[in-house]
């Protein structure tokens, strides 16, 4: 009994410090924020108790068009994050020479610092001089210029690839390790059956995919719905607010205007969100565990 | 013995179709970087000059040494990024392997649910919690030091490094810690002189993911919570390349590619440890 409760008690000393480090610098403000969303709280002085004015504000606003966007937004940018991995997974998973190196040249939009990529994205989106636009140019595939990130639409999609771009490493490497836990033998006998390669791929590796699919594309709508770094580079939001997700709606208000309460609210928001796809994202992973140990 | 090497023979056109996958693959990928390593070698009048060239002609490393010139705080700002991640290195080593070890080997009520709680803090990045975060680097007082970069960017790095850790440790057999518990060893003993020393692997995969994550990191905290040139990391430094009328494009690739270097020195030294540590955690739980 005295030895289980000292190990108890030990466990805890053990946790401590990070619970406690934890507690204050995210659980502690993620109670602030909800308060302050209730609040008027800005640079002035004094802050008063407004209700639910600011979630009014929200609402009558054009914030119901910023959620619908970052939606759209998330759905492409996982949705070709996770195409794109599986392919390249797939292509890295053949037995070729060079494969070695190939995984090795996989890695560095993961390992730079994302601000360090996105600013040589921005240089190839430049209209007027950028490669990409100059590139379509000279094949004689447009006409003029072509500026990506002044222009609502394109600068949309343009912010979606940068996007895929930096998230795609860790999708590929991750399905990569899911296609070499599958066991070989499976592989072995359906050949000696006589499945061709399609076949075994279709039949084989693409089913027994699924649970590592699933779990990867809600790890990153998770940290895709929380993408900031590249919209804020790239367009700041614009142009005419066309590339303005949740994330960067809050920033602008709460940081940009100083009214920390309106950004409250918002952050509020984008919490429930989270909240709502971590939920689902645990009950999931917990399923699919189950499934496996059956 | 021959099965798998039969089965994994290509047919020619397959051979092709592989390699044309492949290099479309890492064509998106590495695109980037050439343009970016191209335009660091080109004269800013060539940049800025209709029809866009790909290849740089007459291009040379001139922008390689008047970037020092141009921007003469630079060296501090690589100084910053690495002062700055290996101090939240060493604090989240500090605080996750006594609590990995503890999740790894204790069960106790309460550690399932504590955990999930460590995880869910995944899931918030730190653009959510700016608000609240801003006022409380302002009451404690650490706006516009090292601290203001530091203390938020450890607390999001540890609940992953906790997972990690945690994976790694449940595999060191547990007989080792009851036989030294036997011996009489105290929990604290075995933690430090049994435990430890076999989790070193484990822990330096850790200390590598926690320093890229922190590396790569660094812009929202900085952008929000630090005014002062000289605690600027890196990228946030870059913005000093962009002057009033035009950027210096040439000088800023150049800048990049210098600022990366060390990080992608030792990540191309320890990519073995990387794979392994990243798969590890991910599909066997």
């Amino acid at each position: 009994m005295s030895v289980q409760r000292s190990t108890v008690i030990f466990a805890w000393i053990l946790l401590l410090p990070a619970v406690l480090y934890v507690t204050v610098i995210v659980a502690y403000p993620l109670v602030d924020t909800f308060i302050l969303s209730f609040t008027d709280a800005s640079l002035k002085k004094t802050t008063n108790w407004v209700g639910w004015a600011n979630y009014d504000k929200i609402f009558n606003g054009t914030f119901a068009e910023v959620i619908v966007r970052t939606f759209v937004w998330t759905f492409f940018s996982v949705s070709i994050k996770m195409i794109v991995g599986v392919f390249g997974a797939t292509m890295l998973n053949a037995a070729v020479p060079g494969r070695a190196l190939f995984r090795v040249l996989t890695m560095p939009p993961w390992i730079v610092p994302m601000a360090i990529g996105i600013f040589m994205w921005g240089w190839m989106y430049n209209g007027q001089f950028g490669m990409i636009s100059g590139m379509l140019q000279n094949w004689g595939i447009v006409d003029g210029p072509v500026a990506f990130l002044a222009r609502g639409s394109t600068a949309f999609w343009a912010t979606i690839i940068t996007d895929v771009w930096i998230g795609v490493p860790l999708v590929t490497l991750y399905m990569l390790a899911a296609m070499q836990a599958i066991p070989q033998d499976l592989y072995e006998a359906a050949w000696t059956d006589g499945a061709g390669r399609f076949y075994r791929f279709r039949r084989i590796t693409l089913p027994l995919l699924i649970p590592s699919m699933i779990t990867m594309s809600m790890l990153s709508l998770i940290a895709t719905f929380n993408s900031f770094d590249i919209i804020w580079i790239l367009t700041q939001g614009g142009p005419n607010g066309e590339t303005t997700t949740m994330i960067i709606d809050t920033y602008r208000t709460a940081i940009g205007s100083k009214k920390y309460g309106e950004g409250a609210a918002r952050a509020v928001l984008i919490c429930i969100f989270l909240s709502i796809f971590c939920l689902a994202y645990f009950r999931v992973t917990s399923r699919l565990a189950q499934g496996d140990s059956r | 013995m021959s099965q798998p090497a039969m089965i994994n023979r290509y047919r020619w056109y397959e051979l092709i179709a592989i390699y044309a996958g492949i290099f479309v693959f890492l064509a998106f990928i590495l695109s980037p970087f050439v343009e970016g390593f191209l335009v660091s070698l080109k004269p800013l009048g060539l940049l800025f000059s209709s029809p866009y060239k790909f290849w740089p002609e007459n291009g040379s490393f001139d922008a390689y040494r008047t970037m020092w010139v141009s921007v003469p705080g630079f060296a501090r700002y690589i100084f910053n990024s690495f002062f700055i991640s290996t101090i939240v290195t060493a604090v989240v080593l500090v605080l996750v392997v006594p609590s990995a070890y503890a999740f790894a080997r204790f069960k106790f009520r309460g550690s399932g649910p504590l955990l999930a709680a460590f995880l869910a803090v995944n899931m918030f990045s730190g653009a959510v919690l700016l608000i609240p975060l801003f006022r409380l680097m302002r009451t404690l007082g650490v706006l516009n030091t090292y601290f203001a970069m530091i203390v938020p960017g450890v607390a999001f790095l540890i609940p992953s490094a906790i997972w990690l850790l945690r994976t790694y440790m449940m595999r060191i057999p547990r007989e080792l810690d009851e036989a030294a518990f036997v011996d009489g060893a105290s929990h604290f003993y075995t933690l430090r002189r049994v435990i430890l020393p076999i989790a070193m692997p484990g822990i330096t995969v850790v200390a590598i993911t926690t320093f890229i994550g922190s590396y790569a990191q660094q812009f929202i905290f900085a952008l929000t919570f630090n005014s002062k040139t000289e605690y600027m990391p890196l990228p946030i430094g870059l913005y000093a390349y962009f002057g009033r009328q035009e950027v210096i494009w040439n000088e800023l690739m150049a800048a990049s590619f210098v600022g990366i270097a060390p990080a992608v020195i030792l990540i191309f030294l320890m990519q073995r440890y990387l794979v392994a540590g990243l798969t590890a955690g991910a599909v066997k739980q």
